[in-house]
C-alpha cells in the first residue's frame, strides 16, 4: 500500500498527462469515424457564432468574385427557363398536364460557409443553417459547379459538413456519357483532384470526359457536376481515375442544401426488404 | 492575480489568433503557421503543473474545437507542455530551485533556439501524424513538418523581438 501511494506521488503529473492524452486520443479517434464524430465539432452556438461574427467582415474580400459566380449561374438558369417559356408558344404544346407526372423530388435551401478547411486530410465545412432551417444529417450540399459534401452533424443553427476533401467520404458518380458508375474518394494530396475508383474496365473512358453523381444514393440528385477526368492510372488495381474538380474548394462561398423529399419513402422500403 | 490575468489574457489572445488569422494564412496553398505553441514556451516555469497541463490541453482542445481536427491540437499541444521540463532541463541546465527566476530573455540566444525549435519540430511532426492519421503520405507529413515549422518559428521569433524592443 505504501508502495502504491509512493508511486502515485512521484509519477502524478505523468499519470495526469496520461489521462489528458488518452481523452485527446478519443476524440481523435471518433472524429476520423464518420457516424461518431460528433464530440469535437465547430457547430455549436460559441464555436458557430464567433464564425458568424468574422464571417460578416471577412465576407467584403471576396465580394466580386462571389458576385460573378452568381451572375453566372443566373444566366444559365435563365437560358434553362427560356427554354421552357418558348415551348409554350410552339404548336407541340402539350395539352394535357397532369400534375402526377410532375412530382418535385428535391428541394434546394441557400446556405453560406462560415469557416472551410481543405488542407488538412480529413475536412469539413460550417454552414450558417441548422435543425431551424429544416436542415439534418445526410444531405447533400452543392454549388453551382458542383458537389461540395454532405451533412454530418446538426445544431440549432448551424450544420458541419463533411466536405469532399474527407477520407471518409465515398459518393456514388458516374461517367456523364454512360451508365458506367464509380465511388468517389479522395487521397487527400491535392484539394483540387479526387479519385473515382472501382469504374468497370469495358467503360469507354478518356481524358476529359465529364464525371457526373450517379443518384444511386438518396443523398445526392442525379446529374450534379463534379469534375472531368485528368489522368487514367493504368497501373493501379482498382482503375482509378483522377478527377480535376469543376470547384476551386478553396473558394466558395454560397452553397444550397439539397433535401431529398422521397428518401423516407426509399429509406423504409430498402428496409422492408431487408427484413 | 497579474499572473492570472496575463495567462488568461495569453491563453484567449494566441486561441482567436491562431483560429481567426493563422489558420487562413495557407502560404503557397498548405503552409500554415502553428504559432499557439507560444503559450507552452512563455508559460511560466512553476513545480506544480496541474494547471500547466490542463490549460495547455484546454487551448488546443479548443482550437480542435474551431477547426473540427478531433484531439489532434490538444495531443500534440499537451505533449510538448509535459515535455517542457525535461528539454529545459537538458538544454538550459536548470534545476528546480532555478525555476523561479528562469527567463527567456537572459538566457543565450543559441540555447533559446534550440529549445524553441526543438519544442516546435516536436509538436509539428505529432501534429500532422495525427492529422494525416494512417501510414499512407508520410513523406507529406515530413514536408508539412518542415515547412510549417520554419514558418512558426519565424513568426515567432520576429514577434518576440518586436515585444522585447517596445519594453
Amino acid at each position: 500500500m505504501q508502495q502504491l501511494i509512493y508511486f502515485f506521488r512521484k509519477y502524478k503529473y505523468f499519470l495526469f498527462f496520461l489521462l489528458l492524452e488518452f481523452i485527446a486520443i478519443f476524440f481523435t479517434i471518433n472524429n476520423n469515424n464518420f457516424h461518431k464524430s460528433k464530440f469535437i465539432s465547430s457547430a455549436n452556438e460559441i464555436t458557430g457564432g464567433l464564425y458568424e461574427k468574422t464571417t460578416q467582415i471577412s465576407n467584403y474580400f471576396n465580394l466580386k468574385s462571389q458576385n460573378e459566380e452568381l451572375i453566372l449561374e443566373n444566366k444559365n438558369l435563365k437560358n434553362l427557363l427560356e427554354k421552357y417559356t418558348s415551348k409554350e408558344d410552339s404548336t407541340l404544346r402539350v395539352s394535357v398536364i397532369d400534375t402526377i407526372n410532375y412530382q418535385q423530388k428535391y428541394t434546394y435551401t441557400e446556405a453560406k460557409i462560415y469557416s472551410n478547411n481543405f488542407n488538412n486530410p480529413n475536412n469539413f465545412i460550417l454552414l450558417n443553417k441548422g435543425k431551424n432551417h429544416g436542415i439534418n444529417i445526410e444531405m447533400a450540399v452543392v454549388n453551382s459547379k458542383g458537389i461540395i459534401g454532405i451533412t454530418e452533424d446538426v445544431s440549432a443553427n448551424y450544420v458541419r459538413v463533411q466536405s469532399i476533401l474527407n477520407s471518409n467520404s465515398k459518393i456514388n458518380a458516374k461517367l456523364k456519357n454512360s451508365s458506367h458508375f464509380g465511388t468517389l474518394i479522395w487521397d487527400g494530396k491535392d484539394y483540387n483532384i479526387v479519385q473515382l475508383e472501382d469504374i468497370p474496365r469495358q467503360a469507354a473512358i478518356k481524358v476529359g470526359d465529364t464525371i457526373i453523381t450517379g443518384g444511386k444514393s438518396t443523398i445526392f440528385p442525379e446529374g450534379i457536376l463534379i469534375g472531368t477526368i485528368q489522368k487514367i492510372n493504368t497501373e493501379s488495381s482498382n482503375n482509378s481515375l483522377d478527377i480535376k474538380l469543376f470547384n476551386d474548394m478553396s473558394n466558395i462561398d454560397n452553397v444550397y442544401i439539397v433535401t431529398a423529399l422521397d428518401k423516407e419513402e426509399i429509406r423504409t422500403l430498402n428496409n422492408a426488404i431487408n427484413e | 492575480m497579474n499572473k492570472a490575468l496575463y495567462i488568461t489574457f495569453l491563453f484567449l489572445f494566441l486561441l482567436f489568433l491562431q483560429v481567426f488569422l493563422l489558420n487562413n494564412i495557407l502560404f503557397l496553398g498548405y503552409i500554415n503557421p502553428y504559432l499557439y505553441v507560444a503559450f507552452v514556451i512563455f508559460y511560466p516555469l512553476k513545480k506544480e503543473r496541474y494547471l500547466f497541463l490542463f490549460l495547455s490541453f484546454l487551448l488546443g482542445l479548443s482550437i480542435d474545437f474551431f477547426s473540427d481536427s478531433g484531439g489532434i491540437n490538444a495531443f500534440s499541444l499537451l505533449f510538448i507542455a509535459y515535455l517542457r521540463l525535461f528539454l529545459i532541463r537538458v538544454i538550459f541546465k536548470k534545476t528546480e530551485q532555478d525555476y523561479l527566476l528562469f527567463n527567456l530573455d537572459q538566457e543565450p540566444f543559441g540555447k533559446v533556439f534550440n529549445y524553441v525549435i526543438s519544442l516546435i519540430l516536436i509538436h509539428h511532426f505529432i501534429l500532422f501524424s495525427l492529422a494525416n492519421f494512417s501510414t499512407q503520405n508520410f513523406l507529406s507529413v515530413i514536408v508539412n513538418t518542415l515547412y510549417s515549422s520554419i514558418f512558426t518559428s519565424v513568426l515567432f521569433f520576429l514577434g518576440t523581438y518586436i515585444i522585447r524592443k517596445k519594453k
